[in-house]
């Protein structure tokens, strides 16, 4: 079959973005074709600040440098613009006269600076600040003249006066608003901004308008005049007034592009042209739904869902980004989300730290945040923006949202929690050794810009992920106002799909969805059976979500839960065997010790949730093992119930006021076989002085002389987290429908691999209340829905080395000969 | 090294010498695998949904875990120890990672799992 023709105008980064995500999908669909109107490869539009600067240079910023185009087969005609879209005969025709046939067309034409009508603005020396060629001309400007001034305070205007002022020029800014950046920051936060510009010798001149630029002896611009009848000297006047959609082109093939406030190439949600389904567009260029996007990262969001359609696959749709505004300026990271003006039905909380050069300011309003500016330390700013995007009830944590969230783990980077402070040479991922200086330099040799590829590249973050956090910030802190965090909510559960972990969920519930195949077509995968990310995670919703019905699939189980037993790094398993609260008999400890001696176990070892580890046993071992240790699996192994830890209680201690040692045992023994999104651990403890550190599980239970305090959601491994007071009831079988019901929630709703304490995070422990709490209908069917899951649980290893045991369980046991 | 691959379904009943009969391919679970005992050490040989069948050492080039133990997706296995991607058909790891393990020759025929293992 004859390939399809494929051009695209325009060669920036939205446009190559979709590129490369549609070679990605199908890579021999197309012949494609490339005008650029800039003799360039793709490059980091953002970084050519860093480049003006001094502090990188324009190789460090491509993107896709011409070997690109040729490995990709893809016709690049760099320095041609095109200026005809011929829709009859589908062809494009360049300035020079270079046409180009099309199947399928994209426009990708970004956006032209706004000029003000300025008398003088086409003077020489007066500059836009928009691509290479600006960027190579106010350098050389640099090193000739002394005088220059920058119209306009916004990012662009700031990055170019601070760049311009590090080449050794006397920089004035001219703006119009009453002070700097005003969409994107408050007052203070601006005030602040322009005090630092300042102490480094950036002058300014706020509130003032722009009358004209003055012709010089030389013919060059030697001067501005201002309304007011000011005259500032300047050999270079860069113009930074704002951008607008270049759909110049488009407009002209009479494609529709709006008209008054709207303006851009018109587009449906699936990046099509309202005018042409032939012709897509992306970028800049475009306006959606009324909305025409500036920040790089919905530009990415638009080509993914372009590229999808481009490739046939003809699934996704682009329904519009909210944004928020993560820069750094000069060097300051500053934040901003949502509507930060206030008015009189909001509340504030504010922190201002003037010598410190941080201010923080969270506008409420009906409990909800509305808005958020950030100066100094924007390490909070994603969630913030996340708690404004799901209008999370806040009132429970409002005591400390000004101290942030801080998802850093609390151990491996010696308790750092800024990576801006951190030197290159500080080691970042305590797991696999990443230093910070390594991250920075993947980043921008391979153009990330994602926490997930810096994971592959670097394997920062990817074994315990402890310091997520940290790869977040150096990742936004390099690639500057590109990188848009993305939250778990929204994240696509793996390359497999686009669709998110609660889309996932959802449609398993709403179709009935029964096995693995079924919900892979159903959801229109984009592997033929997945990858060791996503099965895991369909196999878990479905057998959480249809206990009894669903197919539990073996092979799409981590090996641990496939064999019953944990992997060691040798190809060892260990076997935990289960011991009920922690309480075991002097016949079972015989029968341990008698088995550790058989097999020759190389290592005993006591666990930290009370039970007794054999370490070192062969694969093949594994069902004699437990034969012959006559106790049931601990699923010390699992995505589940691990351990139900004990304190002695008022069996035994003098301090007791609660029968701990067999609360726990009953507990333990009701959530037997539970699968959950993640481990789950709990404890009892038989008084407040909580020796079974209850504290710190994601149920703990204490005992007090008038019944039980339950809490939720604690964590004690990479993030220490406290759990959260639920409720206090007084009978033993409210702890257990309470604890039930509560753990039935985090089963039907929780992401796969998130712990009680993020899910919580994520959802609010309000909303657990509501559930759990408040509405008792709701807590009994959910404690029902949970012993119904559990009904009749077998023990694994049982079905495994019993006589009668299909081939199919004890097959991975035996080994084959050659 | 090894290269030739066969791809799984050789119709042919002739045995070159060479090659040895392991199990039934209904022996081997889909998108699952099982481990040879063999002169050259442990051998992992897979089975995908399409009932192709691979075989290499059972080794990861990374830290040297047990690929037998991993999830089969597509054509790839995930290591179980570190998920390193390694391609079934050559060994290959999946970039941007780097390595190999020793891929062997194997074949379905009349329903059976053939191995080539050259000592």
């Amino acid at each position: 079959m004859k390939k399809q023709k494929l051009v695209m105008i325009g060669n920036g980064m939205a446009g190559c973005r979709t590129l490369e995500e549609l070679l990605k999908l199908a890579p021999d669909l197309y012949d494609i074709t490339v005008f650029g109107a800039e003799p360039h490869g793709n490059y980091n539009r953002i970084l050519l600040s860093p480049v003006l600067a001094g502090e990188m240079t324009l190789p460090e910023i491509m993107l896709n440098d011409l070997d690109w185009y040729r490995d990709n087969d893809i016709t690049l005609h760099a320095g041609k613009m095109v200026t005809k879209i011929d829709r009859i005969k589908r062809k494009v025709i360049a300035a020079d006269g270079t046409e180009a046939d099309y199947d399928r067309l994209l426009i990708a034409t970004g956006s032209t600076p706004f000029i003000p009508p300025i008398p003088g603005a086409d003077l020489p020396g007066v500059l836009a600040y928009r691509d290479i060629g600006d960027t190579e001309a106010m350098i050389a400007a640099s090193s000739q003249y002394k005088h220059a001034v920058v119209i306009g305070a916004g990012l662009l205007g700031l990055e170019a006066a601070n760049g311009l002022m590090l080449r050794g020029m006397s920089v004035t800014v001219v703006h119009l608003a009453d002070w700097i950046m005003e969409r994107q920051l408050d007052k203070p936060a601006a005030d602040m901004l322009q005090a630092s510009l300042e102490a480094k010798g950036m002058n300014f001149l706020l509130a003032k308008q722009t009358e004209a630029l003055i012709r010089g002896e030389s013919g060059r611009v030697s001067a501005v005049r201002l309304k007011d009848g000011m005259e500032i000297p300047a050999d270079l006047v860069v113009v930074a007034a704002g951008i607008r959609p270049n759909f110049a082109v488009a407009e002209s093939a009479g494609i529709y592009c709006g008209t008054g406030r709207v303006r851009g190439i018109h587009v449906s949600d699936t990046l099509q042209t309202v005018t042409d389904p032939r012709v897509y567009a992306v970028g800049e260029c475009v306006a959606h739904r009324g909305i025409a996007y500036g920040l790089v990262a919905p530009l990415f969001e638009q080509g993914k869902v372009c590229a999808n359609h481009l490739a046939n696959f003809g699934i996704g749709r682009y329904e519009g980004s909210v944004t928020s505004t993560k820069l750094k300026v000069t060097g300051i990271d500053v934040f901003s989300a949502g509507d930060f003006s206030g008015g009189a039905d909001t509340e504030e909380i504010v922190l201002h730290d003037k010598q410190g050069g941080v201010y923080k300011r969270i506008v409420i309003k009906n409990n909800r945040i509305v808005g958020s500016v950030l100066y100094g330390d924007t390490a909070d700013g994603t969630w913030y923006f996340q708690l404004m995007k799901d209008q999370q009830d806040i009132h429970e944590i409002r005591d400390h949202l000004m101290f942030g969230q801080n998802h850093l783990g609390d151990a491996g980077h010696k308790g750092e929690n800024k990576a801006a402070s951190m030197a290159d040479t500080a080691e970042v991922c305590g797991c696999n050794g990443v230093c910070k200086g390594t991250i920075v330099k993947a980043i921008k040799e391979n153009g990330l810009f994602t926490v997930d590829e810096v994971k592959k590249h670097t394997k920062a973050a990817s074994s315990c992920g402890s310091c997520t956090g940290l790869v977040e910030q150096i990742l936004a802190s390099t690639v500057g106002g590109a990188y848009q965090a993305v939250s778990a909510h929204d994240k696509a559960v793996c390359g497999c799909t686009e669709l998110s972990h609660g889309a996932v969920r959802r449609a398993i519930r709403e179709h009935k969805l029964l096995n693995i195949p079924d919900t892979m077509e159903t959801l229109s995968w984009k592997t033929p059976n997945g990858c060791a990310t996503c099965r895991p995670a369909l196999n878990y919703y479905l057998i959480s979500t249809w206990p009894h019905e669903a197919k539990d699939d073996p092979q799409s189980r981590f090996i641990n839960e496939r064999a019953h037993a944990n992997i060691q790094k040798d190809g060892t398993y260990s076997v935990v065997p289960q011991m009920l609260g922690g309480v075991t008999t002097a016949a079972e400890l015989r029968r341990i010790a008698d088995v550790a001696d058989k097999y020759a176990v190389p290592t005993v070892k006591v666990t930290g949730g009370q039970r007794i580890d054999l370490l070192g046993i062969k694969k093949e071992d594994l069902p004699n093992v437990w034969k012959d240790l006559g106790m049931p699996s601990g699923h010390a192994y699992g995505k589940s119930i691990r351990t139900v830890k004990t304190c002695v209680g008022a069996e035994h201690c003098r301090f007791g006021t609660q029968r701990s040692m067999s609360m726990g045992i009953d507990l333990e023994r009701m959530l037997f076989g539970m699968w959950s999104p993640h481990k789950v651990k709990l404890a009892v403890s038989g008084c407040p002085r909580n020796c079974a550190e209850a504290g710190i599980k994601d149920v703990g239970v204490i005992g007090v002389d008038s019944g039980w305090e339950l809490y939720v959601a604690g964590n004690g491994g990479i993030k220490t987290e406290v759990a959260q007071f639920l409720c206090k009831v007084t009978t033993r079988e409210e702890v257990m429908e309470y604890s039930g019901a509560f753990l039935q929630l985090y089963r039907e709703e929780g992401y796969y691999l998130e712990r009680t304490v993020h899910y919580v995070e994520r959802v609010g422990l309000e909303y657990v209340k509501k559930h759990v709490l408040d509405d008792a209908d709701k807590r009994k069917a959910l404690f029902e829905r949970l012993l119904f899951a559990l009904q009749d649980a077998k023990d694994p290893w049982a079905e495994r080395y019993a006589k009668d045991a299909a081939p199919v369980l004890r097959q991975q046991f035996e080994t084959l000969e050659a | 090294m090894t290269t030739t691959l066969s791809p799984s379904h050789v119709s042919s009943a002739a045995v070159d010498a060479g090659w040895k009969t392991i199990c039934a391919l209904e022996d081997i679970p889909v998108l699952g695998s099982r481990v040879v005992k063999s002169r050259a050490g442990d051998i992992a040989i897979f089975r995908n949904a399409e009932d192709e069948v691979f075989a290499m050492h059972d080794k990861c080039p990374h830290k040297g875990g047990p690929l037998s133990q991993g999830i089969v997706h597509g054509r790839q296995v995930t290591c179980p120890l570190h998920s390193w991607k390694i391609q079934l058909d050559s060994g290959e790891a999946v970039a941007p990672d780097v390595g190999c393990t020793r891929p062997f020759a194997v074949k379905v025929v009349d329903g059976h799992v053939l191995l080539q293992v050259s000592a």
